[in-house]
């Protein structure tokens, strides 16, 4: 007699317990597919160019989803001048004006970085208004006046005429994530070593500049990655001889006037997009931070 | 705690508080010698933006009201430019063109000066779309990151791809991706030349964006979202509430800030679009937004593309300032507290 209520107790206390459990179950695996289709619609697009570019041109539109009719010759016709294409002096043009605007703008933008993160100043937000707005300018406003400008100077063909429209978004982007990553400082340090007698300078590169080292590493990246995949203002005031790599990959020919390169093309963009990725990915989380500096905080 | 609270509070010393007496003294001292540090290291930034940006800006404003030099059609003699009063602005704005007797006529179709209207509303119509798809599908996104699970890590790792991948590169992947043959139209069974009418050229642009894009969109209100503490969830599930409630009462205006600052930089960012369309298309199919017009026009005349370029940075700084100004997308704020 006794224990019948306490069945009917059990089993009406289980039953919520296994639907719970059940509806847990359900919304991890809800995750996990979620997680999965996104994974998916991330990595298959490049997946995709690569599987392409190790591809026979014979077989350019052959649908199989894994590598077959593996071949290396579209990265030899990458790098062949046969058709006018110059991929390898583009890759070398885009690594120096990418290098050299850089450190330009880490070398300017430190200092001001540190002002703005670690002095109190009046017309500090207007500084941060200006540099954020600088950041967001639109590259279309600089290239009519530039390419006028630069062409009165034969400056066309030079690095410096891209070097210099490059500084107007890469400075503002080195001053605005290195502003949130130097706010992170533990300034603490500086005022001890400054206590024990050094000035504002040594103590800035004896004891912060070593503790920033990733912070302006992670920075120096982010810039190097602006300027290297610009295309507009490239395709505009460069020649043949300075063209960078974004713009040799759009305007890339073929063996025939009418006929896309894919093959090539994809082994083109494998070319410039693998070590950036890879890049990117060992330094995944300081990027992120870095990317997403100022947004919130 | 105490130097860490300090050097959050170091932004605010106008307003001295009343917690740290001591260091009132000597404030003004401090604070003047701090505005000229701030003076001298500033300086190098703001006057090479002002080479780089300010100056050719100032430049283009000049050029957009001058007239272009060249022979007259009329008489064939030199004519060297002159002020144009704002000829060149209602050359886009109202379609006036200059027909060869010299009268002024409206654009004829075709011309660069006819399409000004319709780039505009390619423009929006890009900025709508792709905005709303890459603020839901982001959305969606940071939300499953948000979450801790096993893998999480290849995830986060994943969605850095299509962002690092240089948007020339996307182009060219997605043209091939939507080429005739290509594996888009094999996977649906479609025999589509995605590249060749209206429709689906901005359909494929459009994908082609918002795959380069939603990641960074993504990044960006994850990480507004893991400001959020866990305690507010917690003590909303024991009130409770259920999960739409949560989101709509709890994520939704916590994650807010973020989110609008998102939106701005990706609307800063859609309406000056012109690498993917003009890799992809060329602007054709009525797919030219502002930027390619631009482009287009510099070859065939300096002074009217100064002036197309002055109103597409005029019309993206107004939208900028309507999202400050009414949507309280603070970009600034955000980055300067640190709360």
């Amino acid at each position: 007699m006794t224990t019948a209520p306490a069945t009917r107790v059990a089993t009406s206390d289980a039953r919520p317990k296994a639907r719970g459990r059940n509806r847990e179950r359900w919304a991890s695996a809800r995750i996990y597919i979620s997680a999965a289709i996104i994974v998916l619609w991330c990595l298959l697009p490049a997946y995709w160019m690569i599987v392409t570019a190790f591809r026979d041109v014979g077989f350019t539109f052959d649908s199989t989803p894994f590598f077959r009719h593996t071949t290396l010759d579209n990265f030899a016709t990458v790098f062949s001048t046969n058709m006018g294409n110059h991929f390898g002096r583009a890759l070398t043009n885009s690594l120096i004006i990418g290098t050299v605007t850089t450190a330009i703008a880490l070398l300017v933008g430190i200092s001001t970085a540190y002002a703005l993160a670690r002095l109190n100043f009046r017309g500090k937000y207007l500084v941060l208004g200006f540099i954020l707005g600088a950041s967001m300018f639109p590259g279309v406003a600089l290239v009519t006046p530039l390419f006028q400008l630069f062409t009165n100077l034969s400056w066309i063909g030079t690095y410096q005429a891209l070097i210099i429209p490059y500084i107007s978004f890469v400075l503002p982007l080195t001053v605005y994530i290195l502003t949130s990553f130097f706010r992170e400082m533990p300034w603490e340090l500086e005022e001890a070593a400054r206590i024990d007698g050094c000035t504002r300078g040594q103590a800035f590169r004896r004891v912060i500049m070593p503790l920033a080292a990733p912070g302006i590493f992670t920075t120096a990246i982010l810039a190097f990655i602006a300027a290297w995949n610009e295309y507009l203002i490239a395709s505009q005031l460069t020649n043949d001889q300075t063209q960078t790599v974004t713009v040799a990959i759009a305007s890339f020919a073929g063996a025939q006037p009418h006929q896309d390169p894919y093959t090539a093309v994809m082994a083109a963009g494998t070319v410039v997009t693998v070590p950036l990725v890879i890049m990117v990915l060992i330094f995944q989380r300081r990027i992120v931070s870095g990317l997403t500096a100022g947004a919130v905080k | 705690m105490a130097t860490e609270a300090q050097s959050r509070a170091a932004p605010k010393t106008e307003h001295p508080e009343p917690d740290r007496p001591l260091k009132d003294v000597g404030q003004d001292r401090r604070a003047a010698t701090q505005g000229r540090w701030a003076a001298v290291l500033i300086a190098p930034s703001l006057i090479l933006l002002a080479i780089v940006i300010v100056y050719p800006v100032i430049d283009a404003v000049i050029m957009s009201f001058q007239k272009d030099a060249g022979l007259a059609k009329a008489t064939g003699m030199f004519v060297a430019g002159g002020f144009a009063g704002f000829a060149n602005y209602t050359h886009w704005i109202l379609q006036q063109c200059t027909d060869p007797g010299g009268a002024t006529v409206s654009c004829p179709p075709g011309t660069l000066g006819a399409q000004f209207w319709s780039a505009f509303g390619t423009t929006f119509f890009f900025f709508v779309v792709t905005i709303v798809l890459e603020t839901v599908i982001g959305f969606w996104m940071a939300l499953i990151m948000a979450r801790a699970f096993r893998g999480r890590g290849l995830l986060r790792a994943s969605v850095l791809v299509p962002w690092a991948i240089p948007t020339a590169v996307t182009a060219k992947l997605f043209f091939f991706i939507f080429a005739f043959e290509g594996i888009a139209n094999k996977l649906f069974g479609a025999s589509i030349l995605w590249t060749g009418s209206e429709w689906p050229a901005r359909g494929a642009i459009i994908v082609a964006d918002v795959w380069k894009t939603t990641p960074f969109m993504a990044l960006l209100i994850l990480a507004g979202l893991q400001i959020i503490p866990e305690e507010v969830y917690e003590a909303a599930r024991v009130d409770g509430a259920t999960a739409w409630q949560r989101f709509t009462q709890i994520t939704l205006p916590l994650v807010k800030p973020a989110l609008m600052v998102a939106i701005l930089f990706r609307t800063l960012d859609v309406l000056r679009m012109y690498d993917l369309p003009a890799i992809m298309t060329g602007g054709s199919n009525n797919t030219t937004t502002l930027s390619i017009l631009v482009v287009q026009q510099i070859r065939q005349g300096f002074n009217s593309a100064a002036a197309l370029s002055t109103i597409t940075f005029i019309t993206i700084f107004l939208v900028a300032f309507v999202f400050v100004r009414f949507l309280g997308a603070n970009a600034v704020e955000s980055a300067t507290t640190n709360e």
